[in-house]
């Protein structure tokens, strides 16, 4: 952790977004043909990167001790898969999760501060913040002002960051930018730059509840600006694209993508995260094939 | 650590063994192969020459190897002078007789239906492009062939328009076309040739490369099987003298060249006073202008896009980079990050970014200018990629600080090396992108809009692109200024070049 205050980023000095070049870019992850070995091997990856997600308003603690026990053996009958990074839930929940995950390594990261629009003042949210960590919370996902951010107020963004860190104390923080609202490359980059001069541990794009969620294109930006911030500062921060990766295929672009900008030393869930709800099975579905070569019914993959 | 995590870690420990392991996602070094199938190839032991609708054959042949592991793919027919007349007269024939004279409603009806034939098969071509040329299998599939079916469906859609296409003036074909072709875009460079022509009323005799003649002899299978008239396309495999012998026969009305620049002056001096009309494309040193304001990282990728596509065997290659000194360090150090991240080798393999070079004697003459880099004092940096043992081989390469004066600079590699000068104002970078004999291409990448057409409007070459890099569009107009060429292939500009407009 540095040390040193945060202080705030010298926008002039960040390179522009070219729209076009970022976009086919993004394409050529999606060419690679990722088989064999590699593709069981990052498939396993994946697993183990995911933030197995339950967001809803109907969210119990029925639900969430359910989905604990799936992070934390995803193939009950094969325990070298997984187990996955951490459950994300609502600060409500952040107690059933900490008990049910118990001493089992998977972590719990909480939303906090008004998720999803933010759009309540800072004491309430820093405060949501206090209390999901009291709850035992290893991971704070905050969500950015996006209104304030349009409207250029990015030093009162960066001060918000600042707090909402200070509050987490030994939690990571988790920075969602939420990508589907910025409108353009170049805010998403000026919003990753602010976030990670806070303080942010990860960078993550979307609350998963606004279309576009994670994209490719969205997500170099986003690794990208950690390589650049990097490259300047020598501190490494995580990235979390969140939000419509559903299936392995996608899953595997997204890595393939990480390890060809940041390289070997991000491919771990300590530097990289799935937020996803529904891309479990079909990883686990896909080892399966990988290993034996034919597709099992949907039935043989638990469903929590 | 939880224990799935342990248990994992033991069982990547217990396969240990080396081999397995180089294919793993994370300590790998590599991707595990993903070889584009071959099977549904055919290739014959042996091509003949395809004159008047027939094959031919000639007693001396030569055979085409796959660079990448050097074993024969083929052998093809070495076309002797007689040859290369019988050619020529097949090719009038058809001109007087059929070609000429029939509505240019019908000639595109045959350039439509190859055009579908080529997307049919388009597979299959672009295996065979990137077994006979090297070049990854991506971009004979994403790239080469899409833009070969496109290129004939444009000038399909032209021939039955010729006088409505120039104003005020009555288009007529010329006649016979004798066409030489280039090994780099083996096949693009066929369709680049001959869909023009044919679509404007003209007969062709084309020659590919000696060393990827497949593809075109393939095409003249699909030329049959669209059931083109005979003679109409005639094509002659050899090496330079066969070329030679084609460009100077006198019963040619029209010769297109794609090649060298030594062999453009020497055809040029051939047709001298001869009356007979040409185009030529020619070599290329072209540089790609980074500005302080540019999105840096996508520029990144277009100077990467510049010089390593086809291995650098580009006529446009974005061979130069001119970098505005603030950002000079910044870019040097992604652009060899980048290049780390190529993945070298199997031209097969759908992830290989880098494939072979295309010949011996090509590998040989990068290497001599890339000695005379080192021994000027440019220094030289080339990415970690293990080559192959068998076949042609050349890493990615930069040379920092190089001067105009060096003969990497001012020379055309036609390689995957890049020299690299910086810059401190605009001033300076167009008078150093125009200090060269050459003026095919150029980049320029800036945030600014009006500084793209600025500096565009001052630099002299006949393709520039801004913000990006080798991009092809049949209906866009390519060709040189200075010793680049003579001439524009692609667009209206490339119709122009096959008729004789009043």
């Amino acid at each position: 952790m540095a040390a040193t205050t945060p202080s705030f980023p010298d926008l002039r000095m960040l390179s522009t977004i070219d729209q076009v070049g970022v976009e086919e870019r993004a394409r050529r992850f999606q060419a690679r043909s990722i088989k064999k070995e590699s593709k069981l091997s990052a498939l396993k990856l994946a697993v183990t990167m995911l933030d197995v997600t339950t967001l809803e308003g109907k969210d119990s603690p029925g639900k969430v001790k359910q989905l604990c026990a799936k992070a934390m053996r995803p193939l009950p009958d094969d325990p070298s898969i997984g187990p996955a990074a951490a459950v994300c839930v609502y600060p409500r929940l952040v107690r059933v999760a900490r008990e049910a995950v118990g001493q089992s390594g998977v972590k719990v990261a909480s939303v906090a501060t008004g998720f999803p629009s933010g759009q309540s003042r800072l004491k309430e949210r820093l405060s949501e913040i206090r209390y999901a960590v009291g709850a035992g919370a290893d991971e704070i996902d905050m969500v950015i002002s996006r209104g304030k951010l349009l409207h250029g107020e990015f030093r009162s963004i960066f001060d918000e960051i600042v707090r909402c860190k200070e509050a987490c104390g030994s939690a990571h923080l988790k920075v969602i930018l939420e990508t589907g609202e910025l409108q353009t490359y170049d805010t998403v980059r000026i919003a990753s730059e602010i976030a990670m001069a806070a303080g942010a541990d990860f960078i993550k794009t979307s609350t998963g509840k606004i279309q576009p969620a994670a994209t490719l294109p969205v997500t170099l930006v986003m690794l990208e600006a950690i390589q650049d911030y990097y490259d300047r500062t020598g501190r490494m921060v995580g990235m979390k694209p969140a939000g419509g990766i559903s299936d392995a295929k996608t899953a595997i672009h997204y890595l393939v993508m990480l390890k060809e900008t940041l390289g070997r030393d991000w491919l771990t869930s300590k530097w990289f995260r799935f937020g996803a709800s529904s891309l479990t099975n079909d990883l686990l579905m896909q080892i399966c094939k990988q290993r034996t070569g034919r597709y099992q019914s949907a039935d043989y993959f638990t469903k929590d | 650590m939880p224990e799935g995590q342990e248990k994992a870690a033991a069982e990547t420990k217990a396969k240990g063994g080396t081999t397995k392991n180089r294919h793993d996602f994370v300590e790998g070094d590599r991707y595990a192969p993903a070889p584009e199938s071959t099977d549904h190839v055919s290739l014959k032991d042996s091509y003949d020459l395809f004159i008047g609708g027939e094959w031919v054959r000639a007693p001396k042949r030569i055979e085409t190897i796959n660079p990448a592991t050097g074993e024969v793919l083929s052998e093809v027919a070495e076309a002797g002078p007689r040859m290369v007349d019988r050619a020529v007269s097949a090719a009038r024939q058809a001109y007087d007789k059929t070609w000429s004279k029939m509505s240019g409603r019908e000639r595109g009806k045959y350039l439509f239906r190859l055009a579908r034939l080529i997307q049919e098969r388009a597979r299959e071509f672009a295996v065979v492009e990137t077994m006979d040329g090297g070049k990854p299998i991506r971009e004979s599939r994403d790239i080469d062939l899409p833009l070969v079916a496109s290129h004939f469906f444009y000038y399909a859609g032209w021939a039955d328009k010729l006088d409505y296409a120039f104003p005020g003036r009555r288009a007529r074909s010329l006649g016979v076309a004798g066409q030489v072709i280039p090994w780099n875009f083996p096949l693009l460079m066929a369709a680049w040739k001959l869909a023009p022509a044919l679509a404007c009323g003209n007969t062709v005799v084309l020659k590919p490369a000696e060393t990827t003649p497949l593809t075109a002899l393939k095409l003249a299978e699909l030329i049959e099987e669209a059931g083109f008239p005979p003679g109409v396309v005639n094509i002659i495999t050899g090496a330079g003298k066969t070329g030679r012998n084609l460009v100077r026969h006198p019963d040619v009305d029209k010769v297109a060249f794609t090649g060298s620049t030594e062999v453009g002056k020497m055809i040029q001096k051939d047709l001298a006073g001869t009356g007979r009309r040409y185009t030529l494309e020619l070599g290329g040193k072209a540089a790609n202008i980074i500005f302080d304001d540019a999105a840096v990282n996508q520029a990144v990728e277009g100077i990467v896009n510049g010089i390593f596509f086809n291995q650098g065997h580009v006529c446009c290659a974005g061979s130069r980079l001119f970098v505005q000194e603030g950002i000079a360090d910044a870019v040097v150090r992604k652009l060899k990050r980048r290049m780390e991240s190529l993945v070298l080798g199997d031209p097969l393999d759908k992830n290989t970014d880098i494939g072979a070079i295309n010949s011996q004697e090509q590998l040989e003459r990068i290497k001599v200018l890339v000695d005379a880099g080192n021994e000027e004092g440019a220094k030289c940096w080339q990415s970690g990629q293990r080559l192959p043992r068998k076949g042609f081989w050349f890493k990615p390469t930069i040379f920092t600080e190089c001067a105009q004066s060096h003969r990497i600079v001012q020379k055309e590699i036609f390689g995957p090396v890049l020299a690299i000068q910086t810059f401190r104002t605009p001033e300076e970078a167009v008078e150093k992108a125009n200090n060269t004999p050459y003026g095919l291409s150029g980049g320029v990448w800036t945030d600014k809009g009006s500084k793209i057409f600025k500096i565009t409007s001052q630099i002299r070459a006949g393709v520039l692109w801004a913000n990006t890099f080798n991009k092809f569009d049949p209906g866009s107009p390519f060709g040189g200024y200075k010793e680049s060429g003579i001439g524009r292939e692609g667009g209206l500009q490339g119709l122009a070049s096959y008729l004789d407009l009043h």
